[in-house]
């Protein structure tokens, strides 16, 4: 297929994406008999083969429980989870695997944080800011916590782009605000927020702050201390690792501080029928068996991810990035929601007089595989006055022939509405 | 064009969509019920206005897509002046129909043009979207004030 934008100058970033999308074995998929085109990576990304591959040798030879067996496998099982865990550590370059809290998910994450740091260090009066462009993974948690504490939940403004309104986070920043959880990157809008300047800010006085790096962990490197982050959470399976997987970063000095979040197994060092005396970091919080075949899939991700070179991703998906971007504005019934000046690889947009479920559906006819919705954030959808959205959103396997292919998808549901 | 887009949206649906009946609030009107369906942030208010048992006028109000919103215009255009007995009854069969619980070659004819609707049972997904006004239908007539959720 000839790219429908011709004179766009594809500048070759050194990636083979021919060859990546040969580790990926869904993407064959045939929809009513067409190429499979899969456009919801926000949502979650596919696995490459080494991932699944890797799950399944820990079943077929090394599935133990970890950390209570002196048994052969057991040993093999908890050093293999503990390799993942070195993995992930040295993937966000946290200081210390102690800083590594292994768990379901970010919204397992946030709600850790919310349940164990926030009920220690958050009463009545005290403020949380968060943003209008929040996950409903990171506002539930917070509006639970202010209702049993009494504690009040400020939101810093989007303007019309879909970027931060900072002016009005400086305002907002107070010394009653006991902790600032803002998101890397938006879900619904695409937008790459200026994380760096609200934590220097926070820190100015001392305030923590969580960065939600759901849609930020896959598109490019980051590194924890350097951006000074006090907790950073992520999910495992929008990383090309399984489901059930997720991440909680968090400072030693906080993590030590905080009360365990669950009671049971693997938390505890000592339990009498008096008192039990506390695991150490991480595992203090890390109570019952985990997923271990899935946290060693995510090591396998990690690993994946690195034999590429994230800055070869990165790079790709900044073309991809800019090519959907003439795409769709080469079609000017397309309204964008979010044209923020910095984004990842992630486009909401709304066709006047069209469903975003209408479009959907139409573009499922064509393989091709969107999200139509609220995107879990649906105090976006009330600053913008709609329902929900049609989104687009890309990984690494994505092709500039399959953008063409969104654009064309597009063209026919106007003419299925015209 | 793709004939199961076709099939799916046929252009009865198409006009409804664009050029639905009874949209609006009607004054006045002694039922009302709103219908959500969380999934895809559909909002209908439903307006009733009952004489006796029978339905006298009805109006809808709302956003949504092609399906939810030609269904409920074609269902107000469709049991307005109807029983309230009929109209249960009607959201039985036509319930019957997009879901596809029953017979596979049965006949809704008797559903007039609600019978367009029946390529929904293709798209489970998409069944909600369809039924949304009728669920909200059935809610209104119980009570005089409710709100109801597909979910
Ligand atoms: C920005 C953001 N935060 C949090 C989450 C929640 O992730 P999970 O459902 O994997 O816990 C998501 C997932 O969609 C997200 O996009």
């Amino acid at each position: 297929m000839i790219p429908l934008n011709s004179n766009f100058e594809s500048k070759p970033v050194g990636l083979d994406v021919e060859k990546i999308r040969k580790d990926f074995p869904i993407l064959d998929t045939q929809v009513s008999g067409r190429q499979l085109v899969y456009l919801d990576n926000a949502a979650t990304t596919h696995k490459p083969v080494a991932v699944i591959e890797r799950m399944k040798k820990y079943y077929e030879s090394e599935n133990s429980n970890i950390h209570r067996g002196v048994h052969f496998l057991s040993q093999l099982a908890t050093k293999e989870y503990e390799s993942a865990r070195e993995k992930i550590r040295g993937f966000i370059n946290a200081g210390s695997t102690r800083e590594v809290i292994i768990t379901r998910g970010a919204t397992d994450s946030i709600n850790l944080v919310a349940q164990s740091f926030g009920r220690k260090f958050i009463g009545a009066g005290d403020e949380i800011i968060i943003s209008e462009m929040e996950h409903h993974a990171n506002i539930v948690p917070w509006q639970m916590l202010c209702e049993s504490t009494g504690a009040v939940l400020r939101y810093i403004p989007i303007n019309d782009n879909g970027e931060l309104i900072l002016e009005k986070f400086d305002v907002l920043l107070n010394s009653r605000t006991k902790l600032v959880s803002v998101t890397r990157c938006s879900n619904a809008l695409g937008t790459i927020n200026p994380v760096e300047y609200i934590i220097e800010k926070s820190h100015q006085q001392g305030t923590p702050v969580l960065i939600d790096g759901s849609q930020s962990i896959q598109h490019g490197t980051i590194d924890v201390q350097k951006l000074d982050a006090d907790f950073f959470v992520f999910s495992g399976h929008k990383l090309y690792g399984p489901t059930g997987t997720g991440v909680l970063y968090g400072k030693e000095k906080y993590l030590r501080e905080m009360p365990p979040y669950q009671g049971g197994g693997d938390m505890i060092l000592n339990v009498s029928m008096e008192k039990t005396t506390y695991n150490d970091l991480p595992y203090k919080f890390e109570a019952g068996t985990p997923n271990i075949a899935g946290v060693i899939g995510l090591g396998a991700a990690i690993d994946y991810i690195n034999s590429i070179g994230m800055d070869l991703i990165s790079a790709h998906e900044k073309e991809l990035t800019r090519y959907a971007l003439t795409g769709l504005s080469s079609i000017w019934q397309v309204i964008l929601i979010g044209e923020p000046k910095n984004r990842a690889p992630v486009f909401s947009f709304i066709l006047e007089g069209i469903h975003p479920h209408d479009i959907g559906t139409i573009l499922d006819f064509e393989g091709i595989a969107i999200r139509a919705g609220h995107h879990c954030a649906q105090p976006v959808m009330e600053r913008y006055c709609i329902p929900a959205t049609a989104r687009a959103s890309f990984a690494v396997y994505n092709t500039f022939e399959e953008i063409d292919k969104l654009v064309l998808g597009i063209r026919r549901v106007l003419e299925v509405f015209s | 064009m793709n004939p199961e887009i076709r099939e799916l949206y046929q252009q009865i649906i198409l006009d409804h969509n664009k050029n639905p009946k009874n949209f609006g609030k009607i004054d006045p009107y002694n039922h009302h019920a709103e219908g959500f369906n969380p999934l895809c942030g559909d909002h209908l208010h439903l307006y009733l206005h009952t004489e006796g048992d029978r339905i006298v006028n009805i109006s809808f109000e709302g956003g949504g897509c092609a399906i939810s919103k030609s269904s409920a215009s074609m269902m107000t255009a469709f049991v307005k002046g109807k029983t309230v007995q009929e109209a249960e009854t009607l959201f039985n069969r036509f319930h019957e129909m997009v879901t596809g619980t029953g017979k596979s070659d049965e006949d809704y004819s008797d559903l007039d043009k609600l019978a367009v609707l029946q390529g929904v049972r293709e798209f489970p997904v998409r069944v909600k979207c369809a039924s949304l006004s009728w669920h909200t239908l059935v809610a209104a007539l119980k009570q005089p004030e409710t709100v109801i959720s597909t979910e």
